[in-house]
């Protein structure tokens, strides 16, 4: 059995890899996006919509196939399939990241950002002094539901030889108890009940998903906008 | 402003649409090589039986009854089980096993319903009786002996390495490095032996064209699983692809059956064993093109 449990911690690690290497590219891609989005300059709006709109409409399981196929051919390289499964993730999460944050921004009321204005605040002091404080208070909620979504979308890349939580009944269906004999291999199928991995592996999500639902109770109560 | 922003896009678009051209994933076509195991034409090796005597078996007797044998077979393994779906030409070494064992029973071409059925729901399929027999690289093992018959072995095979023609380094299990990368269907028993009995590194897909496409991209080094499998691989792409080294493991592929049809199991097992050149035909025009001999295996009348 000892095989089994560390299958089940290799798979838990790397879940969270993904999660919190793909939550850290998807929320300093997603801001700068955002912010690009709501900037004076026209071909930042430009880029950043077309980014937005482009990626969110493409499956994820397209941009992952993307990364895993086509940029080791292009870039004529090799990766550890971990790599670009964890950029698949951070750029396809950062377009809902960059929407919550946008719609977060439209909260600010208008007359803030042209009160800093008017005392002759930079387009960045006015975003990083004023608007994006308070717009990050009122977007914990929808930012911690994409952050769950993330989450749950890790378990995409097993399908693109990543090890994670996704991995785990194709691996237990098929698993065998393997004794050597000689150079042949004797393995006996043991084949583990489907039904309770895949139970087992739901009970993880939730216990991963309430931990973020705590974390965003914590920041709403310690962030709470006075108005 | 809206000009920049349509160029913007439009440039955009365009840089896209000429990367993503590098990456054309090719779909494993059988260039009609691989469809001329019998078609139900005149050329097949073997000859539908008339008369069939065959008393006390449930199948059988089933099989009569509906006027047509439903067989479950695989239809994404080149040169074992595929189906074309362009064509919807079905061909491969287990395809004209079947077909064989159909042509004994009294069957021809016309009155077998092929079903394709996945690898996890097979002996629940044999004991539900939506099928008669299956025939689909369907090893034999003691597990599912609990629930199911076997006809057979009609072929041994065990794991084997598919790899680039022009790659000479890799001759076996025993010369991968950690340098290598070795390939297979995710979590499988293969990727699972490769990481016990190997230092190699691992890449796991869906499917087993996947890793092949990767190998022919070079982005791995090798493709492991039963060699049957990759000698299918292997004689549809002859000219890139090879088998190397022994095999590593011992698999025996039966026909499954309903547990207890004796009376079919003996029926399918005489017919493996008086084929004369049938089962040597059939393997020479499926398989015979990967460069790789095999003899037919002996039945065993208890498995």
């Amino acid at each position: 059995m000892g095989g089994v449990s560390q299958l089940w911690l290799q798979a838990i690690e790397g879940t969270l890899i993904l999660f919190f290497a793909g939550g850290a590219i998807a929320l300093v891609l997603g801001v700068i996006v955002g912010a690009m989005r709501v900037s004076p300059v026209p071909i930042a709006r430009a880029v950043g919509t077309v980014y937005v709109n482009w990626i969110r409409n493409t499956p994820l399981t397209l941009v992952m196939f993307f990364f895993a196929f086509c940029i080791p051919i292009l870039l004529a390289q090799r990766f550890n399939a971990l790599l670009p499964a964890t950029i698949a993730l951070g750029i396809y999460t950062a377009t809902y990241v960059a929407e919550t944050f946008r719609s977060g921004v439209n909260t600010v009321p208008v007359g803030q950002a042209e009160a800093a204005r008017a005392l002759g605040l930079t387009f960045g002091q006015v975003m990083s002094q004023v608007v994006m404080p308070q717009a990050f208070r009122s977007v914990v909620p929808p930012m911690m539901s994409v952050l769950i979504a993330l989450l749950k979308n890790t378990t995409v890349a097993a399908g693109f030889s990543v090890l994670n939580l996704g991995s785990v009944t194709a691996y237990l269906s098929e698993h065998r108890e393997a004794t050597a004999g000689g150079n042949i291999f004797i393995a006996m199928f043991t084949g583990e009940n489907q039904l309770m991995t895949l139970i087992l592996i739901a009970a993880i999500f939730v216990v991963l998903v309430l931990l973020l639902a705590w974390l965003q109770r914590v920041l709403e109560r310690k962030w709470r906008v006075e108005r | 402003m809206r000009k920049t922003r349509i160029m913007a896009s439009l440039s955009l678009v365009a840089a896209a649409a000429i990367a993503l051209t590098a990456c054309n994933s090719g779909t494993p076509g059988t260039t009609g090589d691989g469809g001329n195991g019998g078609d139900g034409g005149g050329s097949t090796p073997w000859t539908v039986a008339t008369d069939v005597d065959l008393t006390g078996s449930p199948t059988f007797d089933r099989i009569q009854k509906a006027g047509k044998v439903v067989i479950g077979v695989k239809e994404d393994q080149p040169g074992l089980g595929y189906l074309d779906t362009t064509t919807g030409i079905r061909s491969g070494f287990d395809i004209d096993i079947a077909r064989w064992m159909a042509a004994s029973l009294g069957y021809d071409e016309e009155k077998i319903d092929f079903k394709p059925i996945a690898s996890a729901n097979r002996e629940q399929s044999i004991v539900n009786g939506d099928i008669d027999f299956y025939v689909g690289t369907y090893s034999i093992t003691d597990k599912r002996k609990e629930l199911i018959s076997f006809a057979g072995p009609y072929f041994i095979t065990g794991q084997g390495l598919l790899v680039a023609k022009d790659n000479d380094k890799i001759t076996g299990k025993d010369s991968l490095t950690k340098d290598d990368v070795v390939c297979s269907a995710t979590g499988s028993t293969s990727i699972q032996q490769i990481k016990s009995l190997t230092p190699a590194q691992t890449k796991e897909y869906d499917t087993y064209s996947t890793c092949v496409q990767a190998l022919l991209q070079g982005q791995v080094d090798a493709v492991t699983t039963d060699e049957a499998i990759l000698l299918g691989y292997a004689a549809q792409d002859p000219d890139n692809l090879k088998t190397v080294g022994d095999v590593f493991t011992e698999e025996r592929y039966g026909i499954g059956l309903t547990k207890g049809d004796t009376a079919l199991q003996t029926f399918f097992n005489n017919t493996l064993t008086d084929g004369n050149d049938v089962w040597q035909k059939i393997f020479d025009n499926n398989l015979g093109k990967s460069g790789v001999t095999a003899e037919q295996p002996k039945v065993d009348p208890v498995g």
